[in-house]
């Protein structure tokens, strides 16, 4: 096994992953309305192409892509359009999505392959299919994949990275798909390296997730250069750049992208998804969700139609415990509280973590004592006090030069902060304001 | 469907189970230890000292601090803290207007927890040497019972303490730098020697200050430096000259050293944010402290080391700021 680096600072937030870890897959059934927000991804929000009244059968489009940058929407269940309206999204602001009334015992229609199979297509083809797949990024940030697999001529890619690290507590989505289907990510590391054109990749597994590296250790194939490497159990493990330094120790230079030092770096349950959409013929309409927490009843991995409702993904893990408080998307690190339970399940959404009291943070701060834990704690080495206390007298420019734009949320700042101040909310509102300004 | 008294706060939803209260209370938590060997060395006035420190620092916080801000144990810290640097037969009346002091112009003239630049209780130390220098270094020699109060503590106000009636003792800082007088080792180790209330018994803060570093409430690089600087300065003294310059261990266990270092100078507020720069900081000290005590005109250097190097630290944490990841310079604030 080859030696590691290990990126510096990061945390150790309590792994919290027992309550799913050992529990299968399993598909939960069909809710009675689906909801697909056009805005699901990074880039341009797709455009609606179905009218109210239009009968929709399962793997359907019902959004166009908007440009390059954007990805196109499927529908996840058989039915009728209700409407095209604003509805609540799960950042909590309204957007424009796509109503369907669910007929749950509808047969799958009989037809042909929307996806083509995979074998001896050129790397054009299997870049375009994979657009017209609307497969994004599934960690988190649902970034478009095509794009990803087309980086620009001057760029030259040497290695495909497959990030398994899951570094976020209580999420286990992609654990569950290395156990589980670890042949769909050899088949997506295939197509991607294909695509790239590369002849090397690495997954990056956090070590404590033992059966899924041995489970991608027993289904390695020989045929292509790709090896399986555990690394150590550290927030933020999984960040594109702390990944990329642990793996090759390679310095991603500030302001730059990873394919600047010569790698892709691509989710794994997103690459088991290409590998999917090539399987089943059927677009990104699915999607496994870890719904977990201490407040929740039957915490489970789940197959998932995009668009569920939040209080129908609830309703199918037994519904919520008397004292759960706060519901959030994606992991508890960086995922956002749901305001209202009518927001969907995205294409992007890795987790609900439902917590309770308990495990929520306390309402009051207390004034900086300059114990300097958050310096020790940020993976990017930015100073969080000095641009905390800047943010706090929105000194927004000067926080600037301090490399504010360094900044991606990660959340170690407050999560190790005695004082409880909400450093990366505020760093989150400087970088609006900066855009905004910016815009201006 | 809403959600009837649900939460909704930023990210992250998760965080360390440490909080400033919760810091501020386990300093306090680990003075007991060392309050406990003053009291057995001092006998009564010790508690009397302390309360008294500490009922200025904390009744100047609750009038003039904000609303609730003595939950947080700061004050406390400063008026116990205050308390461990005075000697054992001090008027009372001067250990609160000690407190009082330090509290007021040592932190919340400046704004209160976290804005200050001086260490509150060092200046309320500074603030009451300057005032009553007789006083403060007036140290009681043990005699009598071990429940008798030592020296003037119960003195009125602005009434001459009678020190000139009562036996006193010398520092070891003192015995040596005046009269070339060394004291034992053991003494120093285990306090038996004549001193603030805190100076004494420096293993007992040794290790006090070793599980508030363990529990990372304590920076633990800037002892380091203090310790390893006065160290190696102090054995190249002793070589240069043996009569007049006290070794190393000597150096560390006498004097206020082991508690300015442990307790005063971690104070996380008036010390850096940066890991190079503590043991900057701790370095500065050192040196500080070596070269008040060897060629100042003072016995003991910790209190104005330490306040000096507090003044320096917005300088320290400037020049010593990270490098940001995948940058070629330095920040340039």
């Amino acid at each position: 096994m080859p030696r590691h680096s290990l990126f510096r600072h990061g945390v150790h937030p309590p792994d919290l992953k027992e309550l799913t870890a050992g529990i299968p897959i399993r598909r939960m059934p069909f809710p009675k309305e689906i909801v697909l927000p056009l805005r699901q991804h990074a880039g341009k929000p797709a455009k609606a192409i179905v009218r109210p009244g239009d009968r929709v059968e399962r793997g359907d489009k019902v959004g166009e892509a908007d440009g390059y940058v954007s990805s196109p929407i499927h529908a996840s269940a058989a039915g009728t359009v209700k409407e095209v309206a604003l509805w609540p999204h799960p950042d909590g602001s309204y957007a424009t999505a796509v109503r369907i009334a669910v007929e749950p015992y509808s047969a799958q229609a009989p037809r042909p392959r929307i996806i083509p199979d995979w074998h001896g297509l050129s790397r054009e083809e299997l870049i375009e299919a994979v657009r017209t797949a609307g497969v994004v990024g599934l960690g988190g940030a649902a970034f478009p994949t095509h794009v990803k697999l087309a980086p620009p001529k001057d760029a030259t890619i040497e290695v495909l990275v497959i990030n398994g690290c899951e570094c976020e507590p209580f999420l286990t989505t992609d654990h569950r798909t290395m156990v589980e289907y670890p042949e769909r990510v050899y088949t997506g590391i295939r197509i991607m390296m294909q695509c790239l054109g590369v002849d090397r990749a690495m997954i990056g597994v956090e070590k404590n997730k033992a059966d899924a590296i041995a489970a991608l250790e027993a289904a390695r194939p020989d045929d292509i250069n790709v090896t399986v490497h555990p690394l150590t159990v550290k927030y933020p493990q999984g960040a594109e750049k702390m990944l990329i330094t642990s793996l090759l120790n390679r310095d991603v230079p500030s302001g730059k992208l990873p394919m600047d030092v010569g790698v892709v770096v691509q989710n794994v349950a997103s690459v088991a998804t290409i590998a999917e959409v090539f399987e089943t013929g059927l677009p990104l309409i699915e999607r496994i969700v870890t719904v977990t927490g201490d407040g929740i009843r039957q915490p489970a991995n789940l197959i998932v139609p995009v668009g569920t409702k939040t209080s129908d993904l609830i309703e199918a893990c037994g519904g919520l415990m008397p004292d759960a408080k706060e519901i959030i998307f994606g992991g508890p690190m960086m995922g956002a509280a749901v305001v209202n339970l009518d927001a969907p399940v995205l294409k992007g959404t890795t987790g609900v973590v439902v917590l309770t009291e308990d495990d929520c943070r306390p309402a009051e701060s207390y004034p900086c004592i300059k114990c300097g834990h958050c310096i020790d704690a940020c993976p990017v080495f930015i100073n969080p006090q000095l641009l905390g206390s800047l943010a706090l007298v929105e000194r927004y420019e000067e926080m600037e030069d301090h490399h504010l734009a360094d900044c991606m949320l990660c959340g170690c700042c407050s999560y190790t902060c005695p004082s409880n101040i909400p450093l990366s909310q505020l760093f989150q509102a400087a970088k609006a304001a900066v855009r905004k300004s910016k815009a201006a | 469907m809403t959600l009837p008294h649900r939460l909704i706060t930023a990210s992250p939803h998760l965080r360390v189970r440490d909080s400033t209260p919760k810091i501020m209370w386990s300093v306090v938590g680990s003075l007991v230890p060392i309050i406990a060997t003053a009291t057995w060395l001092f006998g009564p006035s010790v508690p009397l000292v302390l309360l008294a420190a500490t009922a200025g620092a904390t009744l100047t916080e609750r009038v003039f601090g904000n609303r609730g801000s003595l939950g947080d144990g700061s004050a406390a810290i400063t008026g116990l803290l205050l308390g461990l640097s005075l000697p054992a037969g001090l008027p009372l009346w001067m250990a609160f207007v000690g407190g009082a002091f330090g509290i007021g112009f040592g932190k919340l003239i400046f704004g209160g927890l976290g804005q200050n630049v001086f260490n509150p209780a060092l200046l309320g130390r500074a603030f009451l040497q300057a005032a009553f220098p007789v006083a403060l270094t007036t140290w009681p020699a043990r005699t009598g019972a071990w429940w008798t109060l030592a020296g003037d503590n119960l003195a009125w106000p602005f009434i001459s303490p009678q020190v000139a009636d009562a036996l006193t003792g010398a520092t070891p800082l003192g015995l040596m730098k005046f009269e070339q007088v060394p004291t034992g080792l053991w003494d120093l180790v285990v306090g038996s020697t004549g001193g603030s209330l805190g100076e004494t018994a420096g293993i007992v803060i040794l290790v006090s200050g070793g599980y508030l570093a363990v529990r990372n409430y304590l920076n633990w690089r800037i002892p380091a430096g203090i310790f390893i600087t006065v160290a190696i300065l102090a054995s190249l003294l002793q070589a240069v000259d043996g009569v007049r310059y006290a070794g190393p261990m000597a150096m560390l266990f006498s004097g206020g050293l082991m508690l300015g270092a442990m307790y005063m100078a971690t104070d996380m507020v008036t010390s850096p944010v940066t890991k190079v720069g503590s043991w900057i900081f701790g370095i500065g000290i050192g040196l500080l402290v070596v070269l008040i005590r060897y060629w100042g005109g003072l016995a003991e250097g910790v209190m104005y080391a330490i306040l000096l190097m507090n003044a320096l630290v917005p300088f320290i944490n400037r020049a010593t700021q990270p490098r940001t990841f995948g940058a070629r310079t330095r920040l340039q604030p």
